[in-house]
């Protein structure tokens, strides 16, 4: 060990051993998360101060053995392979030895330096197992630390090991596996190895030459390619395996595990005293019920009901106390940026504000979010996740998905009003690649909650008889959609991809910690915010330049100009001869006025009690006392005459600015863009305006609505939206409002939800398909609903009506075909 | 009696023979400590009957039927 070089310590463990908790007491709060390069596994690393000396500590994911059989073990494999680790700390399951020291056994036989960590002796007491780790430590030649992490138990121990273990250089003395009759070829190709690099220390040359002789494919290539074996040696290690297998009639593999196998049989029983009990396990107790054939789904529902009642409609309701912060925030940045002018803004001010908006948009979901996160690390902690694929798996796994697939589909929306961001970031949890990408790409066209006001304008304004069939429909349809869809998919596009057997422990049931579950939640609630909200912002500029220029032309320039005048004029003959004549004098003053008069009518608006009313009126009174008298409640004659001209002159400018921004809309590029697409979407009933508003909705969802508000004004701005949008000469039918509302379902997911589906897909091109994909099919679906209900004279019911049962046809069909698997065939 | 192990009954038990699987399937039943020769009890199956749930040396394992048919068993 060198002075300069950085010290790296690994943690190494089978899943559930309490890996993490160990990284968390050893590194407290200094942790990064990124990702192995090249895969969506989180390499998971921090600081730790030992005795003085800071260590780099890197927690691998978790791995059953050194032989890859997942994304996971194949990082961890990798890793160790490269030797660069000064010390690995070994954690494990006190509960369970005899599974976890098969790793253990293997670790020791490279002749790395290792610590084995005992963690959960509390869980193993419990059992009533008593372990000796003084014989342990002395039969496997590493020091042994017995923990109980959940309890901050041996903590210190282990750092004083550590610390030791760092301090004088260690000594490798590799554990020595009998392996009988293979000893003769092991002792052949060990001794090929070191002749071929006779300076290399570890892994030790009897572990390589093991490992090849088990002949596990993918292995074998790494070790080649790492230790720069060659051909000869590739020939007699196929040689001795064939012979081998002749001789024996054993599986070179399966004798080396055995060999293991017998090897911690008798550690097992050399240091671990079993209390001899015939009493079945709590956690097999507890998984009667829950895997229970009619109580187990019963619970599944139940528990899916609790998380998206606490997160999506309690976490709803929270955000009602976090978004007056939000609405602060805004009205800061209000105050800092210059004020409005009489016709247009400076392009600052709007832009700020744009751009606040779309921040605080998904700022907005962070409490949702923050419940979400810290309910799945509860069900992820208390090990109740893989007890739901079990239950689910045989359902989802007709349509290429994955028993796990269930909580994405609920926190997407599998009914209505979910959400895509932390539906894709909970597909990281899914062990089969091609099912984890097949979810991963279809849960953003489920129901999420930014489509919701959409619907609901849509449903009030065209369906007004028959609103629940209609939200019926809705709520459905996209469970309709995604089944099919993700079968195509993986029939298709992902037919490639890796799939691995389904095989996973059911561990045991845990009480998770406080920390372990807020921790998980944080570090989630961080990651959205870091990865998620400065791209959102970023794309959020780009939209607002798309609709802000090239802006008015000096024609329409002049004739607002023109209105302008006209208003002044009228609002300076109104209130001539009062006292009040010298606000005329100068434009600046008007309209300070008519901001004056309408921050006020908004405050008094929002003011609850007397109190509150006296102190704005005192506070407007100190502001202006001259503007006061006008817009007071109690104003004399001359205060009320100015008051109604002021109403009328604000009312007239609110009709001009909502001219202007119409015609701003209508020349922007989007606008032009809308337009461009017209002859295309009118086949789906999609006129320039509704082209508009869903263009604009690719940076959020929620614009929609507000978009078609501001195309959708009358002359007079009155009535609601929906009023507008049902009048006879907007063109919109029913018919229109079914083709809009499945264009809608598919709508292709936000930029929060995109640059989730990058982070965990790894890939652009995923992306990229995530997001055109669901935007041809919904066009398509729409011109189908539009053009033939229209040829066939559909009400809007019918044609959704009709639609609906295509898809469930198509989702009973799809379901038939038997799954792609790359099992050999029986 | 040679089967293969989704043949095998909740409650059933019986003794690993053989994965026909060897390279993935086996891969990762050895790493996870299960091996021919190995004990093996069936535990339940999902309330859909696929998964089904099994116990070796102590260790719950669940597993798809379609995996199941690559281990050969001989029952007790």
């Amino acid at each position: 060990m060198t002075e300069f070089r950085k010290i790296i310590l690994v943690l190494v463990g089978q899943p559930n051993c309490g890996k993490s908790t160990v990284f968390n007491a050893l590194t407290g709060a200094s942790q990064h998360v990124a990702n192995w390069p090249g895969v969506t596994v989180d390499r998971k690393s921090g600081m730790a101060r030992i005795d003085g000396i800071k260590a780099e500590i890197i927690d691998l994911p978790g791995a059953y053995g050194i032989t890859a059989s997942s994304p996971e073990e194949r990082v961890t494999r990798d890793f160790l392979l490269t030797g660069q680790a000064h010390c690995m700390i070994n954690v494990l399951n006190a509960a369970s030895l005899s599974q976890g020291l098969t790793l253990t056994v293997e670790l020791q036989e490279m002749g790395v330096p290792l610590i084995a960590n005992l963690n959960m002796m509390d869980n193993a007491v419990a059992r009533g197992l008593a372990i000796d780790t003084v014989a342990l430590e002395r039969l496997l030649s590493v020091p042994v630390v017995p923990t109980s992490m959940n309890r901050s138990r041996g903590i210190k121990t282990l750092k004083e090991t550590l610390s030791e273990q760092l301090r004088r250089p260690a000594i490798n003395t590799p554990l020595r596996i009998d392996y009988g009759q293979m000893e003769h070829s092991i002792k052949v190709v060990q001794e090929m190895i070191i002749d071929l690099c006779p300076k290399r220390q570890e892994p030790s040359a009897r572990w390589i030459a093991v490992k090849l002789m088990a002949g596990n494919a993918d292995d074998a290539e790494v070790m080649c390619r790492q230790f720069s074996c060659g051909e000869k040696l590739k020939e007699v290690v196929a040689k001795s395996r064939a012979a081998f297998e002749f001789e024996t009639g054993l599986s070179p593999a399966v004798h080396i595990a055995l060999c293991r196998r017998q090897t911690v049989s008798k550690l097992v029983e050399a240091c671990v005293m079993a209390r001899t009990t015939n009493s079945i396990s709590s956690s097999e107790r507890i998984d009667r019920i829950v895997c229970h054939p009619i109580a187990g789904p019963l619970l599944l529902l139940g528990i899916i009901y609790l998380l998206y009642y606490l997160s999506i409609v309690q976490g709803y309701r929270l955000t009602e106390y976090t978004w007056p912060l939000l609405a602060k925030l805004r009205q800061g940045i209000e105050w800092l940026v210059p004020a409005p002018g009489f016709i247009e803004a400076p392009l600052i001010t709007g832009f700020c504000l744009w751009l606040t908006d779309s921040v605080n948009a998904l700022l907005n979901y962070v409490p949702i979010f923050f419940i979400l996160f810290a309910l799945i690390a509860v069900l992820e902690d208390t090990g109740y996740m893989p007890r739901m694929a079990f239950i689910m798996d045989r359902a989802l796994h007709r349509f290429g998905l994955h028993g796990q697939s269930v909580l994405p589909m609920v926190l997407g929306g599998v009914y209505v009003g979910g959400c895509a961001v932390p539906a894709v970031m909970a597909c990281k949890g899914i062990p089969d690649e091609r099912s984890r990408l097949a979810t991963i790409l279809t849960v953003p066209m489920l129901n999420c909650m930014a489509k919701v006001p959409l619907y609901i304008l849509l449903v009030n304004t065209y369906f007004t008889a028959n609103k629940g069939w209609a939200m019926f429909f809705i709520s459905s349809i996209s469970l309709l959609i995604v089944l099919p869809v993700a079968k195509l998919l993986s029939l298709t596009v992902l037919k490639k991809k890796e799939t691995s057997p389904f095989i996973m422990t059911l561990p045991d049931y845990h009480l998770p910690t406080i920390r372990g579950v807020l921790g998980k939640a944080l570090e989630r609630v961080w990651l959205y915010l870091k990865k998620i909200t400065t791209i959102v912002a970023a794309v959020a500029a780009i939209i607002f330049i798309l609709l802000q220029f090239p802006g008015p032309g000096e024609t329409q320039i002049a004739r607002y100009e023109e209105e302008k005048r006209t208003m002044l004029a009228d609002f300076s003959r109104a209130i001539s001869g009062t006292r009040y004549a010298e606000i005329c004098a100068s434009e600046e003053t008007t309209l300070a006025l008519i901001l004056y008069a309408q921050t006020y009518r908004k405050e008094r608006m929002q003011a609850r009690t007397d109190k509150a009313l006296a102190a704005i009126n005192e506070r407007y009174e100190k502001r202006n006392s001259l503007f006061f008298s006008i817009v007071r409640t109690e104003a004399d004659g001359e205060g009320q005459k100015a008051n109604r001209a002021l109403r009328a002159l604000s009312r007239q400018r609110d009709g001009l600015l909502v001219d202007a921004r119409r015609d701003r809309l209508e020349s922007s590029i989007l606008g032009r863009l809308g337009k461009a697409m017209e002859p295309v979407t009118a086949w789906a009933g999609f006129d320039w305006r509704i082209n508009v508003a869903l263009l604009g909705a690719l940076a959020a969802k929620e614009s929609v609505v507000a978009t078609l508000g501001a195309i959708y004004v009358p002359d007079e701005n009155q009535g609601s939206l929906e009023e507008r949008m049902a009048r006879p000469d907007t063109g919109m039918t029913p018919l229109h409002a079914a083709a809009l509302i499945i264009f809608m379902v598919l709508f292709p997911p936000c930029v929060a939800a995109a640059i989730a589906v990058k982070i965990q897909s790894a890939s652009t091109g995923f992306m990229l398909l995530a997001i055109g994909f669901p935007a041809v099919l919904g066009l398509g679906f729409a011109m189908l609903i539009f053009s033939s209900g229209q040829a066939l004279g559909l009400t809007g019911l019918g044609a959704l009506a009709a639609f609906y049962t295509l898809a469930l046809i198509l989702t009973i069909g799809t379901g038939v075909i038997r799954p792609a698997s790359n099992l050999p065939p029986s | 009696m040679l089967t293969t192990l989704d043949q095998i009954q909740p409650g059933g038990s019986c003794r690993i023979a053989k994965v026909t699987y060897a390279d993935l399937l086996g891969a990762r039943l050895m790493n996870m400590g299960v091996y021919p020769g190995s004990m093996l009890r069936v535990v339940r199956n999902a309330p859909l009957r696929d998964p089904m749930e099994v116990e070796v040396n102590d260790i719950y394992l669940s597993l798809r039927r379609e995996e199941a048919r690559f281990i050969e068993v001989i029952c007790a």
